[in-house]
């Protein structure tokens, strides 16, 4: 197997959809069913590519790349010197589940679009932003170079601002992606200072190197500071959220569903920097950081949850929820990082909670992004968002009704969907570390389902209204969107335990493994 | 002493404008100011990367005539470059979505611009 395109599977992660999103506008200019195919073609060929690189990597380890180098496997070529100097892309376990989200997401909402978003205008831009959007995000995961991971935040950042505001006829749309934009720059420049922290001490940018030669001193830390609070609020973490409701409320449903990834991506960047770059037993407080972790996801989980539950507009509930789910992520991985340094008690139940942590960011991309696709589904039928206004769309609309009966029960954890395999997963985990949590987790589950059982309840029930007599099922092209992601959401409930074994432990393993993430790019122990 | 103070002059420039960059951004109203006040911010952070990559000592590394001694490692110049293109890039962004919302909302005023809320 050991073709060209295998040997450059990482450089072609990225190269494809920037091809595919750079050429959008020319391609665009030969009509419709051209540029259409053409959306088609880059993100099958997108996803066939990081498929293709995340099972390379679950069969044979870490996977690196050195830009510009004439053998790019080699971590330090002989002109180098010893240190690595290029940018090297390092796509471990841990990255290749980033990568399997993003390619099976990409590719839904891709297909999704094509009828979604045909009666809009621009669609070269908006396709080319996508494209812009999903490269930054496949980047941010597969780097391992810190000034190239800030690029491709930049890079997800503007795309993603972008497309919360592409609909300027509305003014609305305008407001979240300023509100966006600011602070995802204000963030990045946060990001770029702890970076010149870093290489002014360290003379590296390459993350490996700079683990290895990092010696905790109190610039360290203010560095560490400055990358995490950033990358927190990019995820979503109760009390930063307060720009994901906006965002996500107003931003194309297919976007949301992007954006939902987007901000995991920002949450695989903090798992990281806390684990592999400052994750050192001796000199790293882990328990801290880890109750640091575990404080905002419960936070985060409260909050979102009883903000979501009086919401009216049907996507702003379900971003609180996105910021509510996003908390059980942050508990399951902070409970790992706290006791990092206790082998007995990471063996016993820490691993298990990151697996839940961990299982849950793909589980929570797949049904989420399902329900913000049926929301859209309504909304491009039916023209609101307003829950008060919605009823009796299940005559007419049976298979949004199920899509939407499928993610819900997924969010609700509710066997046997996928949501229920993750939760389980964080909730006996966690019992072990601390009840309370535990406890406080399963109530936050209830609530969720109460609020979308209450949502259900009044998109889809009741008698057909007169208002809506012209609706019909949506499209075929959203319609496979919104099966392909739920196809993953009852396939990962019904059989978790494959997920787990082949994807997910071998990225906890990565992810505890700071010493094998040192010596993947410079050798030795 | 002098030659310590004089190398120690960028940081304390960059500790400046970020400080008057971040007071703007919280006490105006304006939505162009606000966008002001990030851009000097940008400024300091790439103040900050280009003064960082200072070494005492060393020549820039550009091999026609070069005296001897070590060079200096010019990736940060490189980084600040790069920062500077993406900052060029989310300026005019932010720009143009100033400029939507004065036309949608008749306003540049932040506190009147709220129709998202809850």
């Amino acid at each position: 197997m050991d073709t060209f395109v295998m040997r450059h599977l990482p450089a072609l992660l990225i190269a494809v959809p920037l091809l595919a999103a750079f050429l959008m506008p020319i391609v665009g200019g030969a009509g419709r069913v051209v540029r259409n195919a053409w959306v088609v073609l880059g993100a099958l060929a997108t996803s066939a590519v990081g498929l293709a690189l995340a099972w390379k990597v679950l069969a044979a380890g870490t996977v690196l790349y050195v830009f510009g180098a004439a053998a790019p496997h080699v971590p330090l070529p002989m002109d180098s010197g010893g240190i690595p100097i290029r940018i090297i892309f390092q796509v471990d376990a841990l990255s290749a589940l980033m990568v399997v989200i993003a390619s099976l997401s990409s590719l839904g909402i891709t297909i999704y679009s094509l009828a979604a978003e045909s009666r809009q205008s621009g669609l070269e831009t908006f396709y080319a932003m996508l494209f812009l959007l999903v490269a930054g995000v496949l980047g941010m995961v597969s780097t391992g170079d810190l000034f190239n991971f800030f690029v491709f935040l930049e890079i997800s950042s503007l795309a993603g601002a972008a497309l919360v505001a592409y609909r300027v006829d509305n003014g609305v749309a305008v407001e979240a992606g300023l509100k966006y934009a600011l602070l995802s720059t204000l963030g990045a420049l946060a990001v770029l200072t702890a970076i010149g922290i870093l290489i002014g001490q360290y003379n590296a940018l390459n993350l490996a190197t700079l683990a290895s030669r990092m010696q905790f001193t109190t610039l360290d830390k203010i560095a560490l500071v400055l990358l995490a609070v950033p990358l927190a609020m990019k995820c979503g973490a109760v009390p930063m959220h307060f720009w994901t409701p906006d965002a996500y409320a107003t931003a194309p449903s297919s976007v949301t569903a992007f954006l939902v990834v987007s901000s995991q991506a920002s949450l695989y960047g903090l798992f990281r920097i806390l684990f592999s770059l400052y994750g050192d037993l001796v000199h790293f407080s882990w328990a801290t950081f880890g109750w640091f972790l575990i404080v905002l996801g419960v936070l985060s989980m409260f909050v979102g949850v009883t903000m979501a539950i009086p919401q009216k507009d049907v996507k702003r509930l379900m971003a609180y929820h996105a910021v509510s789910q996003t908390g059980y992520m942050l508990l399951g991985v902070g409970v790992g990082l706290a006791v990092l340094g206790n082998a007995d008690a990471l063996a016993q139940y820490g691993k298990t909670a990151m697996a839940g942590g961990l299982f849950h960011i793909i589980n929570h991309a797949m049904y989420k992004g399902l329900l913000f696709l049926t929301a859209g589904a309504v909304f491009y039928r039916t023209g609101t968002r307003n829950l008060n206004k919605l009823g009796g769309l299940g005559h007419d609309m049976p298979w949004t009704m199920v899509f939407f009966m499928i993610g819900a029960l997924a969010i609700a954890g509710v066997p046997p969907f996928n949501g229920f395999a993750s939760k389980l997963l964080i909730y006996e985990s966690v019992f072990r570390f601390s009840p309370f949590l535990s406890i406080v987790a399963m109530i936050v589950s209830i609530l969720t389902l109460a609020s979308f059982v209450k949502v259900f309840h009044s998109m889809f029930l009741g008698p057909r209204r007169a208002e809506f007599a012209a609706v019909r099922e949506v499209p075929v092209p959203m319609l496979a969107g919104m099966a392909l992601l739920a196809v993953f959401v009852v396939a990962a409930g019904l059989a978790p335990q494959p997920f787990v074994d082949r994807l997910i432990q071998p990225a906890v393993e990565a992810l505890v493994d700071r010493a094998g993430y040192i010596a993947a790019i410079l050798g030795g122990n | 002493m002098t030659s310590r103070l004089l190398l120690a002059l960028p940081f304390f420039t960059v500790v400046v404008l970020i400080v008057l960059g971040l007071a703007v951004m919280l006490s105006k109203r304006n939505v162009v100011k606000i966008l002001m006040g990030l851009s000097l911010m940008e400024s300091a952070v790439n103040l900050f990367l280009v003064a960082t990559g200072y070494r005492h000592d060393s020549v820039a590394p550009i091999y026609t005539n070069v005296p001897a001694g070590p060079m200096a490692l010019p990736t940060v110049q490189a980084l600040t470059l790069t920062s500077i293109v993406i900052g060029v890039a989310t300026s005019a962004m932010l720009l143009s979505f100033a400029m939507v919302i004065y036309r949608k909302y008749g306003t540049t005023d932040i506190q009147k611009i709220k129709k998202l809320k809850g």
